[in-house]
């Protein structure tokens, strides 16, 4: 009763900061609704990122094994965890809602005719969930009924989970797929190299907004401010919209929501869109030249400056710190 | 090649959303409606592909209220064919939203169904993945580049650290993200047309669909202000204080 099943995100057998994320979540959960925790992974390398998953807590991690799993597609991602439900008989699927978790969870929830709740923040005792509404204007404490539900969490609102004193075993199931159904085909991915940290990963994000006013300029003012700091770049919808970066480094409602522990945005009003996806950071600084940019109202620390001018500033003033 | 495009109404991006001081919702008054800005994407990729291919019919549809008209009329007037309102008076969680879409489509026999990656109210970014396994069709979700060649879709997804490329035999169903098109805005001739295309409104009761709902909202709250902390002076201020007093480099 009340096991968790976690789907734990991996490629080629290394795995992200959400992943261990979603194991934390999986754990609480399962604490919460007087069950265990199982992690589930599937696709090449599977084998050694199970081993690893296995220190981190869940009670058993179990390896899908099929053909059609070699490389992550939604359908068959799909058929193989319903199946599993089905043989566990687990109350709840969870992932972190990362681009694989968004996408996979809601096909598993209709799969299994289950109510799903998108990016929830808490757990609580009661087996209500939070989750935030209308670019985190609102807070809805929310139930799922049922007895199978799906929930994907937001990797700001957890802790990664800490390695266990002693690992869990690891079982490979052969889940039946309908294979005919399946007609999903991997193409390729065109990764984007960077040798700087992960946008949800980093302890300092600077971003841009449409003040820079060109791609060119992200490149020659924000990065090196970026770089002298070790952090990871971020940009908001409207330097995105205008095409100065891509997507990728999109931050707010519709992007990525980051909670580092510096947040410096760099030319950016701050719409509420923007500020769903940083608010949380535990310090913000804003720099603006216009001194009534919403971005000031959330801001621990504001200056009110020609980025032109203080961006280049800023990195000789970071650079003086290190020495 | 039919298109089907759901459609949802939201509040405006630039509203203030305000939550009610009984926890029972949003304050209303005052919101202006608009089409979710990620289904107006859709909406346009419907367009071009019908335009491209010089033929096809691109269909509207929602699940909501009578007020809901306003956005389908504003979906015509972009240049979709017809539209759909499956009339549903009372609040209904995603599962049965989508059971609704599912079985109307299943009806009209599309090729593809395009519908932006997710709303911006309820933010759940659920409906097209949903419709996708209930109609056991492929899905591209968040979706930057489409290539359609005869009866194969070839869709570039936005995902973690980079693009991935899919490929799938069409019926499909596609989800927009933010770069795959800029929509265009409804020309005057688009108003006066728009007028006069069909809107067919069918009773969300009379669709035979599971609608009791599994997803509850209990209560709905203002999340707590963040304070505004002060400006700094100069660059050399703000350094020194992010150094000695936030200590965060």
């Amino acid at each position: 009763m009340g096991d968790v099943l976690v789907f734990a995100e991996h490629r080629g057998g290394h795995f992200p900061k959400t992943t261990l994320i979603a194991v934390n979540a999986g754990l609480e959960m399962a604490r919460k609704r007087g069950g265990h925790c199982i992690a589930v992974l599937s696709g090449e390398g599977a084998p050694a990122a199970a081993a690893e998953i296995a220190k981190y807590g869940p009670s058993k991690v179990i390896v899908l094994d099929h053909p059609k799993l070699a490389h992550y597609l939604a359908d068959a991602a799909a058929q193989a965890l319903a199946d599993l439900v089905k043989k566990t008989g687990a109350e709840t699927v969870l992932a972190t809602a990362t681009a694989v978790g968004k996408d996979l969870m809601p096909r598993l929830a209709a799969r299994l005719g289950a109510p799903m709740a998108s990016e929830i923040i808490a757990i609580n005792d009661d087996g209500t969930m939070v989750r935030p509404m209308y670019a985190g204007n609102a807070l809805a404490t929310i139930e799922l009924d049922g007895p199978v539900r799906v929930v994907t969490v937001r990797g700001t609102a957890f802790d990664a989970a800490k390695p266990a004193d002693s690992a869990a075993p690891v079982e490979t199931v052969a889940p039946e797929l309908d294979a005919a159904a399946l007609k999903m085909e991997f193409v390729g991915f065109n990764e984007i190299k960077s040798d700087r940290p992960q946008l949800t990963e980093a302890r300092i994000v600077v971003s841009g907004g449409r003040g820079l006013k060109s791609g060119d300029n992200f490149k020659t003012v924000l990065e090196p401010l970026v770089d002298e700091m070790g952090a990871a770049m971020g940009a908001s919808r409207a330097a995105v919209d205008a095409g100065f970066v891509p997507n990728d480094l999109q931050v707010g409602q519709t992007g990525k929501v980051v909670a580092p522990e510096l947040y410096v945005a760099v030319g950016i009003s701050g719409a509420i869109q923007h500020l769903a996806g940083m608010k949380d950071s535990k310090t913000i600084v804003a720099i603006n030249k216009d001194e009534e940019a919403p971005i000031f109202g959330v801001a621990d620390y504001g200056l009110v400056a020609d980025l032109f001018k203080a961006v280049p500033e800023m990195v000789e003033e970071v650079k003086k710190l290190k020495h | 090649m039919k298109i089907l495009v759901p459609v949802k109404r939201v509040p405006d991006p630039a509203t203030t959303i305000r939550v009610m001081p009984d926890g029972s919702g949003i304050a209303t008054d005052n919101v202006k409606w608009v089409i979710n800005p990620f289904d107006e994407i859709a909406i346009e990729e419907a367009l071009r592909i019908k335009e491209k291919q010089g033929s096809g019919e691109v269909v509207l549809i929602s699940v909501g209220q009578t007020a809901w008209q306003e956005q389908l009329r504003t979906g015509l007037a972009m240049g979709a064919d017809r539209a759909i309102l499956i009339k549903a008076d009372h609040p209904l969680d995603t599962l049965a939203i989508a059971r609704a879409i599912a079985k109307v489509a299943s009806d009209e026999k599309p090729e593809l169904v395009i519908i932006g990656k997710q709303a911006i109210d309820d933010d759940s970014n659920q409906i097209g993945q949903m419709l996708a396994e209930m109609l056991g069709w492929p899905q591209a979700t968040f979706a930057s580049k489409v290539e359609l060649a005869g009866e194969k879709c070839t869709v570039v997804r936005e995902v973690d650290g980079g693009l991935e490329t899919i490929a799938f035999p069409m019926p499909a169903v596609i989800t927009t993200d933010l770069r795959l098109n800029e929509p265009r805005y409804a020309s005057l001739p688009g108003i006066m047309k728009a007028r006069k295309k069909p809107l067919n409104e069918i009773a969300v009761d009379s669709l035979g669909v599971e609608l009791a709902p599994k997803l509850k909202i209990k209560t709905l709250n203002a999340p707590e202000k963040r304070q505004a902390g002060r400006k700094v002076a100069s660059v050399e201020e703000l350094v020194q204080v992010l150094h000695t007093e936030a200590k965060v480099i």
